[in-house]
Formats: structure tokens, C-alpha cells, sequence
């Protein structure tokens, strides 16, 4: 689960160097738009009310096939917005002026999906197999949500879809292109501009990924966006540039702080799960700041 | 052809016969704040001739090659390419009209393999959509092979059979020099731009870097611009010269031309100024 929104960061990351603040209320938005789809919802309801349109519905909602690919045209449309309204006029200024604007796009993200949908807490239902999985807790008494699994299994095929694609193809080489250096992407004819509208939409699709199993586990609330801060531990352990990274990453933080919880939470008064991830973030920055699978910087001189 | 090493006798110079001009550059003037880099310069470039820039540090040449490749937009004067005049277009749609460049500061996409990065220089030639990519069959793949198969005759050209895996960033700097042309000429330019191609190589990997842009000229008949510090090196494989100073355009001639003009010799060798 952390592994998806970190995969989000991963991708923007390694395609054009920001750090894009804005991935987990990028799921939230995602989770919220295809909610809002599915039952129905009319857009900016509070809004029109104040013209005195006082509509909250407009029918029953699309099955959830559908919904799920409108909304993966709305994160693809937000995609080109955050390009033509954010990116386009910051082109060529540092990273770190770029991450704030990212930090200033998760608030008026967040700020505009409120608007859009409203703020109270959603079931979102797209019909994934819920419960615990009988099979492992007979085979191995160990209690996994079948839920949980079938995020692992998205995360992988995920993983194994976006590694061959930016391997194999001319727009998967652009991408790298474009990380690296702008001025030689320009020079063979790759379009930024283009480059970074994919590079958006796919990570808005993945944060669509992340936002259905979020939501579909604890329901679509605004707290989702949260869950971006403890994907900052996630990348730290898997490494910035690392898309496997990520995914173990997400794993090992997942995985530890419940342990942690279970074993050593009630001999020092529980509530670890709120600062497990942050301890074993700040001890790999110590002793290993690029990661386990980051790459390793060496400055020439 | 010309003869790249000034010690061997000359064999067989025979004159060399150019197209109509694949580019011209008219009255080009462009100013960076208060700050004038080139002022009111026309040249042109013949289809097939290797041009040469060349003038001392701060001349403007770098801003020239970035000006004809559309990375700067002179305030005033017009560039005509292929006997158009060129609207003002952005630096990446310049790539697709034919023009491919390399870098005075080797600007290689430094995380990628040798092969990567010259399939990079395919880029315009790959025309099939995103989706089609992303499903990787048919046409896109068929696309991929074919391309392929041009960059794997680059590579052998360039003679960068066994580094075409290693990742760019690892390799020697004469080796990074020669991965960067070979993107360029992936890109079968009709105008290839040199910024500097020779900088900062010794001896034998001048004269390598030499045979390979007259080979280029010679064999695909690409019409090369290239700055250049070392005159040497200059006179040997270029056709025509342009010289610039602060700014200006003080000579424009054939090398041997060049050596004797006077404006030229006191802008490099310098002239007290009574």
C-alpha cells in the first residue's frame, strides 16, 4: 500500500527530478473523482448551491468500469493542467522551487476536491475481494486481507509494466532523456512539455491505483493524503530513483511497523505505528543515505 | 577529400563543389539584456561543405550555434533553412526540420547505455503513438527494430562496438565526445552542429574526431558547422570559415584566406590600440 504512493514519487522523480509533494492528495483526489462517479455525485455541488441549484445528484452513477475510466481521463486531463498551469512557466528554474510549487499544488488539490466532491468520509466499494484469505490463515495462521493482496499483485504488475515500457520504448527513453538532461532532449526533438504531461498522468494513474485501495480498505477521507508523509520513509529506504526500491521499501515499512507494534509496542506504551517509520528513515539517513537500492552519488572532481 | 594530417603530403586535392546554401543567416542580431552577443551577422552554410566558427573566447559562437538550432531567438534578423525563412519555432520542433547538435559541455543523458542514448537521436524518425507503445506491438515494435538496426550502423561507423552497453556516464571523456555524435548523426541531420567537438581531446582523439566529421561529410554528404578553437584542426577539414570578435563578424573565407587576413590576425594574436 505505502509502495503505490511511493512508486508515484519514484516515477516523477526519476522522469523530471522534482519531488512531487502532491502524489498521496493526487490518490485522495483520484479516490474522490471515482466516488464521485460511481454514485453519481454532481461536481461542485456546494458551489451551485449558491446560485440556488440545489442538485447533489444527478442519477444513479456509472458501474464501476466506467467510472474508473472517466476518472482516469480526469487524472490525465489534471495532468495537462498541472503541466500548462505549474510546470510551464517554472521550466528551467531549480528543484527546490519546483517542490515548493508541488507542497502549494497539494493544498489547492486538496482545497479543490473538497470543493468538487465534499468532505465527508466515502465507501468505496469497486468490487475487490475483501476478508481475510482463508487459505493462508489455514495454511500458515497468518491473517492477510485479501485486499492487501491484491494491491501486492497491482504493485507488481505495475512495476513490471512501467520498468518494460520505459526500457523498451521511444517514449520510455525520452522520459529517462528528459530526466537527465533538458537541453540534449530538446536538441534530438523530444517536446518537455509532452514528456511531462505523460510523466504526470502516469503518475496520476497510479495514484488512482493507490486511491482505490486506500479508499476501498479505510474509505475515501481526506486523512488519505497522509499517507504521502510516511511514503517520504518508504523512498528513503528503497532510494529515491529506485522503482523496486519503492515496492520493498513499502513492504519493509508496512511489514515493520505493525511487527514493531505487536512485539515491542507494549513494552514501551504503544503507538509506534506513528513513529516506527520515521526512526528506521532517520537511522538509513545516517548510515546509508542513498538507500538500498538508490544510486549511489559520487561528485567528480 | 581533405587531408586531416598536416604532415602527410596532400594527395589528390580536388576541388570540392557545394549546393545551393542550406542555411542563411541574415543580418542576425542578438542582445542578452545590455549585453550585445552577436551583432548584425549574415552568413550562409552550402549544402555538403563543412563551415567552421571559430574567433577567441566570448566571440558569440556558442550563441550563434544556439541561435541556428533554435535554442535562442535573435531580436532581429531572419534565418532561412532549406530556402525558407524559418518561423520562430521551439527548440524541439527545430530537431524535426533536420538539425542535430552536440554540445560544448557534453550534454549526454549520462544514466543510459551507449545504445540508449543513440537511439535517442531516432527520436523524430519514430512516429507511432503512445499507446502503440505502450502495448509494444505491431508498428512500434517493427518501428524499434528498424531503428535499431540504423544505430547499430552508427555505432559500427563510430567504431563503439564494445562500450554500446556501458552507461554513458562511466565512460572516458573523449569516448562521451564520440557517443554524442553519434546521437546526432542517429538523427541523419541535414545540418550537423559541432560545439567544440575537439575540446579538451589530446592528439590522436582530434585526429579520430577529425576522420569521423570528414568521413560523415564525405560519405553521407551532411553538410557540417562546427566550432572550433583549434586552428589547426580548422584549417585542416573545413571548407569555409567564418571569424567572429566581440560579437562581430570580421572575416568569412576559405582557411587559407583566413591566415592572411589582417583583421583576423590582430584578433587573435591581439593590437595595441592607439
Amino acid at each position: 500500500m505505502y509502495a503505490l504512493v511511493a512508486l508515484g514519487f519514484v516515477l516523477i522523480f526519476k522522469a523530471s527530478g522534482i519531488f512531487n509533494f502532491s502524489q498521496g492528495v493526487l490518490a485522495l483526489f483520484a479516490a474522490l473523482t471515482l466516488v464521485g462517479f460511481q454514485t453519481g455525485q454532481i461536481p461542485f455541488a456546494h458551489l451551485l448551491s449558491l446560485f440556488g441549484i440545489h442538485a447533489t445528484h444527478w442519477g444513479a452513477g456509472f458501474p464501476t468500469v466506467i467510472a474508473l475510466l472517466f476518472s482516469l481521463l480526469v487524472m490525465i486531463g489534471l495532468a495537462w493542467l498541472i503541466v500548462q498551469i505549474v510546470l510551464k512557466p517554472l521550466v528551467n528554474q531549480e528543484g527546490i522551487i519546483l517542490f515548493m510549487a508541488t507542497i502549494g499544488l497539494a493544498y489547492v488539490l486538496e482545497g479543490v476536491g473538497d470543493l468538487m466532491w465534499g468532505a465527508n468520509v466515502k465507501m468505496l466499494d469497486v468490487g475487490l475481494p475483501k476478508g481475510p484469505s482463508e487459505f493462508i490463515l489455514d495454511t500458515t495462521d497468518m491473517f492477510i486481507d485479501k485486499l492487501e493482496i491484491s494491491a501486492a499483485v497491482v504493485a507488481i504488475i505495475l512495476v513490471i509494466l512501467l520498468t518494460l515500457f520505459s526500457a523498451y520504448t521511444k517514449m520510455g527513453r525520452a522520459l529517462r532523456a528528459v530526466a537527465d538532461d533538458h537541453q540534449a532532449a530538446l536538441s534530438v526533438g523530444i517536446s518537455l512539455e509532452t514528456i511531462w504531461w505523460i510523466v504526470w498522468s502516469v503518475s496520476g494513474i497510479v495514484a488512482l491505483v493507490a486511491g482505490v485501495m486506500w479508499g476501498a480498505k479505510s474509505g475515501v477521507q481526506f486523512s488519505l493524503s497522509l499517507i504521502a508523509l510516511k511514503a517520504l520513509p518508504v523512498l528513503m529506504l528503497g532510494g529515491f530513483t529506485s522503482i523496486p526500491g519503492a515496492i520493498i521499501g513499502g513492504l519493509m515499512i508496512g511489514l515493520g511497523e505493525k511487527l514493531f507494534e505487536f512485539y515491542v509496542g507494549p513494552m514501551i506504551g504503544g503507538a509506534t505505528e506513528n513513529w516506527f517509520a520515521y526512526m528506521l528513515a532517520l537511522l538509513f539517513l545516517l548510515f546509508r543515505p542513498q538507500g538500498l537500492f538508490g544510486e549511489k552519488i559520487i561528485e567528480r572532481v | 577529400m581533405n587531408n586531416i594530417n598536416q604532415n602527410e603530403p596532400v594527395m589528390g586535392e580536388q576541388e570540392r563543389t557545394f549546393g545551393a546554401p542550406i542555411m542563411e543567416m541574415k543580418n542576425i542580431t542578438m542582445r542578452f539584456g545590455g549585453v550585445v552577443a552577436i551583432q548584425d551577422i549574415s552568413f550562409d552554410i552550402l549544402k555538403g561543405e563543412v563551415r567552421a566558427i571559430i574567433g577567441p573566447n566570448g566571440a558569440g559562437k556558442s550563441s550563434m550555434l544556439n541561435v541556428i538550432n533554435g535554442f535562442y531567438h535573435p531580436q532581429e534578423g531572419e534565418i532561412w533553412f532549406g530556402g525558407e525563412k524559418r518561423a520562430r519555432m521551439k527548440p524541439y520542433q527545430i530537431a524535426y526540420q533536420g538539425i542535430a547538435r552536440t554540445f560544448q559541455n557534453i550534454a549526454l543523458f549520462k544514466g543510459m547505455s551507449t545504445l540508449d542514448n543513440i537511439m535517442t537521436g531516432r527520436f523524430t524518425h519514430m512516429k507511432t503513438g503512445i499507446l502503440s507503445q505502450a502495448l509494444w506491438k505491431g508498428p512500434a515494435e517493427k518501428e524499434e527494430y528498424e531503428n535499431r538496426e540504423i544505430v547499430e550502423k552508427v555505432i559500427d561507423f563510430l567504431e563503439i562496438q564494445t562500450i554500446r552497453k556501458t552507461e554513458v556516464g562511466k565512460l572516458p571523456y573523449g569516448l562521451q565526445k564520440r557517443v554524442e555524435l553519434g546521437r546526432a548523426l542517429a538523427a541523419e541531420p541535414k545540418l550537423l552542429l559541432l560545439d567544440e567537438p575537439m575540446a579538451g581531446m589530446n592528439v590522436e582523439e582530434k585526429e579520430d574526431m577529425s576522420r569521423f566529421i570528414l568521413d560523415v561529410n564525405d560519405e553521407f554528404g551532411t553538410t557540417v558547422a562546427l566550432i572550433e578553437h583549434d586552428m589547426g584542426v580548422v584549417m585542416d577539414i573545413a571548407d569555409r570559415v567564418v571569424v567572429m570578435d566581440y560579437g562581430k563578424k570580421i572575416g568569412d573565407d576559405t582557411p587559407e584566406g583566413i591566415l592572411n587576413n589582417q583583421d583576423v590576425i590582430d584578433a587573435y594574436l591581439g593590437v595595441a590600440h592607439d
